[in-house]
Parts: structure tokens; C-alpha cells; sequence
């Protein structure tokens, strides 16, 4: 297979994989520390810090997930992608260096404290280090969106072709970092952080209950991501419409494959569902509602929205057409569970069994809607890397052969599947123990001599 | 201040890698070891670790960082001509990452499996680094006899970090682990020892430039303390475990173990390893220097642009002293022998 192909393959694997952790680590480190506060506020106290238990033990995985998957992608940008450094590198080299110098350090630093220092720090200087660690990754996630939005939608730069390769300039770093796109992507990217967690937590408590758990975290844990999710899951959408004008305004071509619009038209309807064809320029079994697409996007029943076949170049139709539908579809989902959910809590009524079953079923839906999301926004970026400046096949190696990457391409993808497997599982099995009660605190079992010594 | 950008980013990313190699030397060195030691062992093992190695691999990031950011022409050709290598490495800096922490909260009869995965993610990602370090130093030119010394690198590499990890466990822990660990340094001593004397060898034959730098009179006599005193460590640190030897069983510490005379005793052949390291460090880091790449890329040529160099080093010198800080601050917290790792 083509290298271009098989580097491509190859980012979009470790992407992926490496999103789904910060994407549970950011917001449930903020949560964490909201549970940390509560111990020390409630009358609850006993149930908020098993909560903190708990959860403590999933970001610890979490965290050690994302941390490995990404100082792949570090060496990457490297190995598959020499051309983006050479261009861009200007804008690029420092947002990262940022990202490592005030982010990084600071997480990696605290997070030994705040899982292992209870006992051997105050408490309020390990309230400090959780916080810290939280104020981390809330910064990490700042400087990669700013730079990944740069991408989408560059600015405060100037750009000139040296031997062949465009070479970027910065004029402005303030244009560079709140570039037109930054502040939506990154509220949209937080808000999906949020989203995810509460349904983690909403999964995983429900699936204690559904194992007769009757200690009162269990409950306490439904609740509090309920509650989380009923506010979040409207604001997501809200935060969604934001950032789908946005890009109507830059990247037009990337909205039209969204709706599979391929000619101009005003008062373009929305499809429902239908399988777009690149070939035939048209899409088969489309199910349309009249007028809503121009609605949704324009605010305006009559809207113009600019069809396919009439931009030069436009990213593949059928990831963005169905990939957004996923996104929206659990959305929407998201938005019913919660407000059903809250409204049968608020009114202090047991949810029912089927309920429960449907809450651990969703536990992970926020992976496939971010990871749905992010497809949508980085194929819609094709055929650029960095938006009109450089593309993905100028990026490109040329040393690393199509066979060294397809080999390590195939270890990669092993290696993953396994390992979240391996995560899914055991948070289950962790969940599983918590209702048994025998959810130990102490990580490793030391010698009962040493453990003397601790005392 | 900025003609200096390339030197002094270069001095930054030189203290990042070696913070990195001495820092997850040490816990990468335990990972290796894990596969000599019992179930009890194991768990204190990790326990010596368990809040410091995710700080160490970020020491990693910030090379790689500096070399990616400030120094991209070099990271591209770089990390094109080690593709391989570097593809182990993560795959095993990955597996001993994870296994670290599900090890401890799967069912019990799956411990042992992620426990081999800490020891072969370990010693693959100790192994690929040796390797890239050797192919570093001949420049990645792929011949037989450059791949053989690599080869043989990688061996030595990780037989340092054994070395680092052995001698820190002499530190963190007593008892019968205390001196088995006592015996593994001593073992990864003599092969540490015939890799940096390898090295020696080997680098000033790449190239005449570095042999001129190395055996010019007036360099010979001012560069003598180098190796002089790497030799000397080497011997400190044999006589040092040797003299560990005769502490008895009885002697261990277990009441009071920070006053006991065997523990004061007990940092100095992690001491010793630390200079080692920082000595062959130094050697290489002036054999190669300006080059990133032997005789082949400066830094001067892979720097990127002033204004862009100038707003990392705004930031590197307001964040650096703050890492050292809570690096220290959290080694502080964790001071003293490994105590059973808990949540509460």
C-alpha cells in the first residue's frame, strides 16, 4: 500500500487511541477535585471520599494510558510527518513547547502526590496537587486545541515558499492563538470532556446498583453525573451549533460534505439518513427534511448554502456525512438519558431496571461521539494539513518505506485494541469489587515487615 | 543573547536527555529486575517507583520537544533514520506504563501476566534505546560492524540502567531485597563498564574530527579528569557494594531505619551510577558538539527561526526552575525506603 496511505493510517490510530484518556482525564480531574471539596463540605463526607476512591483509580489508568500514547505521537510528528515541522514549525514549536513546559511537568509532577501522598502529605496540600494536576490538563488541552484550530483556521501569520515548501511566519501570536476557530473548538472539545465523564460515572454506578450495591456512593455517583450531564449535554449542543457556523464562515467545503449538499441551493434541506456518492455526485435512500439544513446552518429557512460541485476540492464525503450523524445521534441520546434521568431523580423516584441497563449501555458513548467528532473535523480538513498553507502528502516522509510503517502499523493496532480492552474490562471489574466492598486503597501489597516500618 | 538561542537550547535539550537516562534509567533498570524477584519483591519494587516514573518519561518529552520545536530539520532526519528503534521503544515504554498500573487493579490471576509485560516493556525500550544511542554515535550510517556496535550498545545501555535500578533499590528498600539488589549491581557493573569504555573507543574512530578533540596534547592533559574520573567511580561504586556485602542480615534497619548506619551507607553506589552516567554524558556530549547529526547537521543549521526560539527560551527559563522545584519537592515527599503504595 501507499506510505502516504499507511502514515496516514498509522497518525489516525494513535490519535485515536491517545484522545480517549485525556478526554476522561480532563474533566475527571476537575471532578475529583469537586469530590475532594465535598468531603471536606459535606455531611456525606464517608460517601464523597469512597467516590474519590473510586475515580482516583480510573484516572490513575487514565492518565498513564494517555501519558504513554503520548509520547508516541510526539515522536510521530517526527516519523510520519517531517514536512509539518519544516513549514509550520514556527507556529507549531512553540505552542507544543508550551504545551510540554507548562502543562506536562506540572501534571506528571503533582500526579505522584495526589495518587500516593495522602498519607504522607497535609490534606490541603493534596487538595493543592490535585488541583494542580487539574489546572494541567485543562492547559495541555489549551495549547493542542489552539494549535489544532491553527490548523483549521490559520492566522497572524504570513507565509513564503522556500524551495518548493511553503515556510510560515508568525506576525501575531495573539491572531495565532485565538484564531478564528480556538474558542469554539476548545469549549466544544471541554464540553465533550464533561460529557464523557458523567457518563462514565452515570455507567459504572449504574451498573453497581444494577449489583444490588447499596452503599450510598453508588447512588451518590449516578446523581452527581446526571445532574453534570443534564446541564452539559444541552450546552454541547448549543456549543456545537457555534462551532458548525464557524466552520460554515472558513471551511465551507467541510459542511457541505456534513449534509451532503452537492449543488448550491437556498433552503437546502437536511438529511436525516441517506449514503452519499461521490461518483454519481448524488446521495441514494436520502430521508430529508425540507428547508432545515439552510435553517440549522444559516439561521434563515431560505439560506444559500454552496454545494460540493462547486469547490475545486472538498475532503471525502461519506466519513463526514456519517461520522457527524453518529456525533449528533448520541447527542441526542445523551441529552434524553440525562433530563429523564434527572427528572426521575428530582422527583424522587427509583429508576427503573431497564433505565439502568440503558445507562451502562451508554457508559462509553462519549468515546464514539468524540472520536466521531474529531473524524468529522480532521477528514474535513483533507486534502490540507494545515488549512490553504500545506498538505497532508507534502508533509509526508519519504525516508520510511510503506513496509516499515505497515509493520509497526500492525503492532500499534494490537497493542491498542488490547489495551482497551484491557481498560474496559477493568473498570468493570473495579466497579464489580467496589460492590463487594473489598475496593482496596493500598495499590501494592508490601511485606507485612515493611508495612511496620510505615507506621 | 541571541546568536547563543542554538547553544543554549542545546544545553537545555543535553540536561533534559540526561535527566531522562538517569532518571527513568533508574525505573526502567527495576522494571528489567522485576524478573529476578518474588511476589512480596515485586510489589515493594514498584512500590520504589510508583510516584516518580510518570515525572521521568516527561524529561523524554522535553528532548524530543526541544529537538522537534527548536531543531526541526534535525528531528525529521533524526527520527527518520531510527524509525524502527523508536517504534520498539514506544511499544515498550507503552506496555510498562499501562502494566504499572492495571498490574494493581486486575484479578489477581492476571497480575502475573502484566507483570511480564513491566519487564519485557522495560528491557525492549532500554534495549531500543541503547541501540539508537550506538547508531547516534556512528552517525546512522546502516553498515554490519555500525549495527554490530549498536547492537552491542544496547546491551550495555540497559545493563546501566539494571546498574541505576539495582542501586537505587539498595537505596529504597533493606532486608533480603536490599541485598539481593547489592548482588544485581554488581553483576551490571562489570557489563556498564565495557560499554562506556566501547563507547570511548568507538566515537573518536568516527570521525577525525573528534579524535583530534580528544587526542591533541594540550586536550589530552586538560581532558584527563574525564575518564580518570569515571574509572575512579567505577572503582568507588565496586568497593562501595563490596563493603554492603558484609553488612549482615542482622544489621538491616527495621525500627528506626533513617538512623541505622547501613542506610547512610546505602545512597552512595546510586551516587556513584548518577556520575558515571553524567561522566560518559559529558564525554559524548563534547565528542559531538555542534553536531546533531555526525558531521552532518549543526545546530545552527537545524535551528528554527530567532523569533520563534526566543519565545520557547521566555518560557523554558520561567518553567524550568518551577519543574526542578516540584521535582524535588515531590522526591522529598516519596524521601526515604519504598512504603506500600496506597490511595488513601
Amino acid at each position: 500500500m501507499d506510505a502516504l496511505v499507511l502514515a496516514r493510517a498509522q497518525f489516525a490510530a494513535n490519535i485515536s487511541f491517545h484522545i480517549l484518556f485525556p478526554t476522561i482525564s480532563i474533566a475527571l480531574a476537575w471532578l475529583l477535585v469537586f469530590f475532594k471539596f465535598r468531603e471536606t463540605q459535606s455531611k456525606q463526607s464517608a460517601a464523597w471520599q469512597a467516590l474519590y476512591g473510586f475515580w482516583v483509580k480510573v484516572f490513575a489508568l487514565c492518565f498513564a494510558l494517555g501519558v504513554t500514547s503520548g509520547i508516541t505521537m510526539s515522536f510521530q510528528f517526527g516519523t510520519n510527518w517531517p514536512g509539518y515541522m519544516n513549514s509550520v514549525g514556527n507556529v507549531a514549536g512553540p505552542l507544543l513547547a508550551y504545551e510540554v513546559m507548562t502543562a506536562f511537568f506540572l501534571e506528571a509532577s503533582f500526579l505522584g502526590i495526589m495518587l500516593f501522598g495522602r498519607s504522607r502529605v497535609s490534606n490541603r496540600v493534596h487538595t493543592g496537587a490535585t488541583l494542580l494536576v487539574a489546572i494541567g490538563t485543562t492547559l495541555s488541552a489549551f495549547w493542542i486545541l489552539a494549535l489544532n484550530s491553527w490548523m483549521h483556521t490559520p492566522a497572524g501569520h504570513v507565509v513564503k515558499i522556500v524551495e518548493g515548501m511553503p515556510s510560515v511566519d508568525v506576525v501575531s501570536w495573539w491572531a495565532v492563538v485565538f484564531n478564528p476557530s480556538f474558542p469554539y473548538r476548545l469549549s466544544h472539545m471541554l464540553c465533550a470532556s464533561i460529557l464523557t465523564v458523567a457518563f462514565l460515572v452515570i455507567g459504572l454506578s449504574a451498573y453497581r446498583l444494577l449489583k444490588k450495591d447499596t452503599k450510598p456512593e453508588a447512588k451518590l455517583g449516578l446523581v452527581v453525573g446526571l445532574l453534570i450531564a443534564a446541564v452539559a449535554a444541552p450546552l454541547q449542543i448549543f456549543l456545537g451549533d457555534l462551532h458548525g457556523l464557524n466552520t460554515l464562515k472558513h471551511q465551507p467545503a467541510k459542511i457541505a460534505a456534513i449534509e451532503a449538499v452537492w449543488e448550491t441551493q437556498t433552503g437546502a434541506p437536511l438529511a436525516l439518513f441517506g449514503i452519499p456518492d461521490e461518483r454519481t455526485r448524488s446521495t441514494h435512500f436520502a430521508v430529508e427534511i425540507p428547508k432545515l439544513a439552510s435553517l440549522v446552518l444559516t439561521h434563515d429557512l431560505n439560506g444559500e448554502i454552496k454545494g460540493l460541485n462547486d469547490f475545486p476540492q472538498h475532503p471525502p464525503v461519506k466519513p463526514l456525512f456519517f461520522g457527524f450523524r453518529i456525533m449528533v445521534g448520541i447527542g441526542i441520546l445523551m441529552l434524553a438519558c440525562a433530563w429523564f434521568g434527572t427528572y426521575l431523580v428530582l422527583k424522587k423516584r427509583a429508576l427503573p431496571v431497564w433505565f439502568l441497563r440503558v445507562l451502562v449501555a451508554m457508559t462509553f458513548a462519549g468515546w464514539i461521539a468524540v472520536l466521531a467528532g474529531w473524524y468529522v473535523t480532521e477528514i474535513g480538513r483533507q486534502p490540507w494539513l494545515v488549512h490553504g498553507i500545506l498538505t497532508t502528502a507534502q508533509a509526508a516522509s519519504r525516508t520510511v518505506t510503506s513496509g516499515q510503517i505497515g509493520i509497526t502499523l500492525t503492532l500499534y493496532l494490537t497493542l491498542y485494541l488490547a489495551l482497551i480492552a484491557a481498560f474496559v474490562r477493568t473498570l468493570f471489574y473495579l466497579a464489580k469489587k467496589a460492590v463487594a466492598g473489598d475496593l482496596q486503597a493500598v495499590e501494592t501489597e508490601v511485606s507485612p515487615e515493611t508495612a511496620e516500618d510505615a507506621k | 543573547m541571541n546568536a547563543y538561542l542554538p547553544e543554549l537550547f542545546l544545553a537545555i535539550m543535553g540536561f533534559a536527555m540526561l535527566a531522562y537516562v538517569v532518571l527513568d534509567g533508574f525505573d526502567l533498570g527495576v522494571g528489567i529486575l522485576l524478573r529476578g524477584a518474588d511476589e512480596f519483591e515485586k510489589d515493594t519494587m514498584i512500590a520504589s517507583i510508583g510516584p516518580f516514573w510518570d515525572a521521568n518519561e516527561t524529561w523524554l518529552v522535553l528532548g524530543i520537544g526541544i529537538l522537534l520545536t527548536v531543531f526541526p530539520r534535525a528531528h525529521g532526519e533524526i527520527l527518520g533514520a531510527l524509525y524502527m528503534p523508536v517504534a520498539l521503544m514506544l511499544i515498550g515504554l507503552t506496555l510498562r506504563g499501562v502494566a504499572f498500573d492495571f498490574r494493581a487493579k486486575v484479578k489477581a490471576e492476571r497480575k502475573a501476566l502484566w507483570d511480564k509485560l513491566f519487564y519485557l516493556g522495560s528491557l525492549l525500550a532500554s534495549l531500543a534505546q541503547g541501540f539508537m544511542l550506538g547508531m547516534h554515535i556512528v552517525g546512522y550510517h546502516y553498515t554490519l560492524a555500525n549495527v554490530a556496535f549498536a547492537g552491542f550498545i544496547a546491551c550495555a545501555l540497559a545493563s546501566g540502567y539494571v546498574l541505576l535500578g539495582a542501586c537505587w533499590l539498595i537505596m529504597k528498600t533493606h532486608g533480603e531485597l536490599q541485598h539481593k539488589a547489592r548482588a544485581w549491581a554488581a553483576h551490571a557493573l562489570g557489563l556498564t563498564g565495557l560499554g562506556v569504555a566501547a563507547v570511548s573507543v568507538v566515537t573518536p574512530m568516527v570521525s577525525t574530527r573528534i579524535f583530534e578533540r580528544w587526542f591533541g596534547l594540550r586536550e589530552m592533559f586538560l581532558l584527563a579528569p574525564i575518564p580518570v574520573l569515571t574509572l575512579l567511580l567505577f572503582g568507588l561504586c565496586a568497593w562501595r557494594l563490596e563493603r554492603l556485602k558484609i553488612v549482615k542480615l542482622a544489621d538491616q534497619p527495621t525500627q528506626n531505619a533513617k538512623l541505622s548506619p547501613a542506610w547512610h551507607r546505602a545512597w552512595q553506589p546510586f551516587a556513584c551510577a548518577v556520575g558515571i552516567f553524567c561522566l560518559a554524558f559529558l564525554g559524548l556530549a563534547y565528542s559531538l558538539f555542534p553536531y546533531l547529526v555526525v558531521d552532518q547537521i549543526t545546530i545552527w543549521q537545524a535551528a528554527t527561526s530567532t523569533d520563534a526560539m526566543r519565545l520557547i527560551a521566555l518560557g523554558a527559563l520561567i518553567s524550568m526552575p518551577a519543574t526542578l522545584a516540584y521535582t524535588v519537592f515531590s522526591y522529598r515527599v516519596f524521601w526515604g525506603k519504598a512504603q506500600p503504595l496506597s490511595y488513601s
